[in-house]
């Protein structure tokens, strides 16, 4: 279930969170590690470790953020779709983003935050989103490329996500990834009919993918190395497999994806290696993933006032929803007295 | 054959105009399960543009397909209503810009689903099978829209100080471009005579019912319609419906030849 | 606007996904009211033909079992395996029973 009210007055919006035992009760915690190392899920209601409960709200909620983000990159081209049917698509997609936004704040929702808490920390600059949606979509073929290569590399993070120790995450996974593939078979599907098409369109869809490609690569994380905070992801289960491993496997899926295509990858260093029966791959720009990451990156400050703005222009709206629910309610109650 | 066409660009190019203006919503709705609807709405009515214009094209013959009638169109060819290619806010020049408003959104696809659940169920009988086909299905769907915008009309109507005064102000801005319903046209008068349209002027009285019923719910004032009456179904537009397929149709007119 | 109104209650979602069976949580979403939750419910969660029917209640109505009482209230049914028909040995000659 994705409620764990225990029938106590509740401030409507926000779900009661299971009174949480004198801080970390050791026979507790026993109880929670047993399962975890079971492979057993954990419920609202269970009790859990405030470090699980704070990482899983952290990492569900940036999630959320994420897809409401990554409405806008592609939304930027509903209204130039070059045909009826691709903005019919295109719609579908990015309203499926908004729906998978949707899934996961109430799955956050299940730990103890608000919706608008969360997205007060979206607003305030506190809570990142993933970075890749920072960066620009300038022609149509970005659109397809999107599909392909960022929605791909989104699969891959996901599925294994769908076997979280968390149920309400690993549920809202289930449905995210069944819709996610429509995605990504979309999007190279618009690809590949525009590299049968004109000079200038298969041009297109090679720039889409020369700007793309390292942008992806980074979306799976820094190196292991250098990522402390997996080794506990990992512990707990809400994290299944590495970054690096993640990154390969998305590098290993699409290079022969590519090679359908017609496209090619811009990195040189590319190439199969017979011994490790993997594609070895070029240095990514680090840097560069970074400074985006804190805040520098081109589109970062136009995404973030774009949430702002429709959020808070939208709060009349909200607001007259609640006022009549509100006065509704009091009518109702006049005519019962 | 031509009177079926005319009619069915208009009925089509009803359709696309509404759904591009909504798609405008997609990312940047109120809150994020009606922006999740909003795009629904979108997404029925370029459905529907779709069909419409297929069948067109099909009645045209030759080598016309449904995108070159969207996309390779120009303004003054365009036979919607005004009503429907208006931005998101009140009245501003062609050029001119503002944010978008849920108010005007949500007052205009109330007085349009208003006529099209009429319509499309008088256009069930229409002697050309496909229309008739085509107006089943949207009659569900626009039966759905009209119950959305008119919950939505009662709710902003009945909301709060602010939603009361923007939602009035925005029907006020709207309500006189209701009056090219019941105008004349050459393109529908031809359908009617052809058995394939519905003479609009049959529907008013059920459509002032449902419009009144739900502004009195709703605590709005109806406008008196009058002054100008729009024309865009003859082809004679605002100077908004330029921009909007300046927009919508650039990249296709950049690649011609492209495919997509 | 009071505090307590600013943002939308939270409603539970649940589907029938065909005639016949059972309506099944399916998730939850914001609306101001149990009408709007309905309509919600069916853009959010019925955009792939999910549905044919759709319940929606407040999240603040569901009543749930306690997890530490998970003992007491579950384990005492697992010895009683004498209800499941398995339990039974009936001869072959007698067939379907």
């Amino acid at each position: 279930m994705y409620t764990q009210s225990f029938n106590v007055q509740d401030t409507p919006g926000a779900k009661a969170v299971a009174s949480v035992q004198s801080k970390e009760d050791p026979a507790l915690q026993a109880a929670f590690d047993a399962r975890i190392d079971a492979d057993g899920r954990i419920e609202p209601q269970d009790w859990m470790p405030e470090a699980y409960r704070k990482t899983l709200v952290r990492q569900i909620s940036q999630h959320a953020h994420s897809e409401i983000v990554g409405m806008l990159p592609e939304g930027n081209w509903i209204s130039r779709a070059p045909s009826l049917k691709r903005k019919a698509i295109l719609i579908a997609k990015v309203q499926d983003e908004g729906g998978h936004g949707l899934y996961l704040y109430s799955a956050a929702e299940t730990l103890g935050t608000s919706r608008d808490q969360m997205l007060e920390g979206l607003h305030s600059g506190r809570a990142k989103y993933s970075s890749i949606f920072n960066y620009p979509t300038l022609t149509w073929a970005d659109v397809g490329v999107v599909g392909w290569l960022v929605d791909g590399a989104a699969i891959m993070n996901q599925v294994p996500l769908c076997r979280c120790s968390y149920g309400p995450y690993a549920r809202a996974m289930v449905r995210v990834c069944k819709e996610e593939s429509f995605h990504q078979r979309q999007g190279y599907e618009a690809l590949l009919v525009m590299m049968t098409g004109t000079a200038e369109q298969k041009a297109m869809v090679q720039d889409a993918v020369n700007r793309f490609w390292w942008k992806c690569l980074a979306m799976f994380g820094p190196p292991d190395a250098d990522s402390p905070n997996s080794l506990q992801g990992m512990r707990w289960g809400i994290k299944r497999i590495s970054n690096d491993d993640l990154r390969q496997k998305f590098i290993d899926a699409t290079v022969p994806q590519a090679k359908v295509l017609g496209v090619t990858l811009p990195d040189p260093d590319l190439k199969w290696n017979e011994e490790r029966q993997h594609f070895d791959y070029g240095q990514i720009d680090w840097d560069e993933f970074w400074a985006t990451v804190n805040g520098n990156g081109p589109c970062n400050k136009e995404r973030l006032a774009t949430r702002v703005k429709a959020y808070s222009e939208g709060a009349w709206v909200r607001d007259a929803a609640m006022a009549h629910a509100r006065k509704q309610q009091e009518r109702s109650m006049k005519e019962a007295a | 054959m031509s009177a079926a066409v005319d009619y069915l660009l208009h009925l089509a190019d009803n359709a696309l105009v509404l759904g591009q203006r909504n798609a405008e919503w997609c990312g940047h709705g109120p809150i994020l399960e009606e922006d999740i609807a909003q795009s629904n709405v979108s997404l029925d009515l370029i459905g529907q543009a779709r069909l419409l214009y297929q069948l067109a094209a099909t009645l045209k013959g030759g080598a016309v397909t449904e995108d070159q009638l969207a996309y390779f169109r120009d303004t003054h060819e365009f036979r919607n209503y005004t009503l429907l290619e208006l931005p998101h806010h009140g009245p501003l020049s062609g050029y001119a810009s503002s944010s978008l408003d849920y108010g005007t959104t949500i007052v205009r696809n109330f007085l349009y689903s208003a006529l099209m659940a009429l319509l499309w169920e008088a256009l069930e009988k229409s002697a050309n099978a496909d229309l008739a086909a085509i107006a089943a299905k949207s009659l569900k769907e626009v039966r759905y829209h009209l119950r959305h915008s008119r919950d939505w009309l009662v709710r902003l109507g009945d909301g709060t100080d602010e939603s009361h005064a923007r939602s009035q102000a925005s029907l006020d801005h709207l309500f006189p471009y209701t009056q090219e319903f019941w105008a004349h046209s050459p393109a529908e008068a031809a359908a009617v005579e052809a058995g394939i349209g519905v003479d609009l002027n049959t529907l008013k009285a059920d459509w002032d019912a449902i419009v009144d019923a739900a502004l009195a719910e709703a605590t709005l004032q109806r406008p008196t319609a009058g002054g100008y009456v729009s024309e865009g179904k003859k082809g004679i537009h605002s100077e908004h419906l330029g921009f909007l397929l300046a927009e919508m149709q650039s990249l296709a007119r950049a690649h011609p030849n492209g495919v997509w | 606007m009071t505090n307590e109104l600013k943002e939308w209650p939270l409603w539970e979602i649940f589907i029938r996904s065909k005639q016949g069976l059972e309506h099944k949580h399916c998730g939850s979403l914001h609306a101001a009211d149990a009408r709007q939750a309905l309509e919600m419910a069916r853009d959010v969660y019925t955009r792939r033909q999910e549905g044919v029917s759709i319940w929606v209640l407040p999240s603040s109505a569901i009543t749930a079992s306690n997890p530490d009482e998970k003992g007491e209230l579950f384990d005492p049914a697992a010895d009683k395996i004498y209800r499941h028909p398995t339990f039974y040995d009936i001869p072959d000659a007698v067939g379907h029973m």
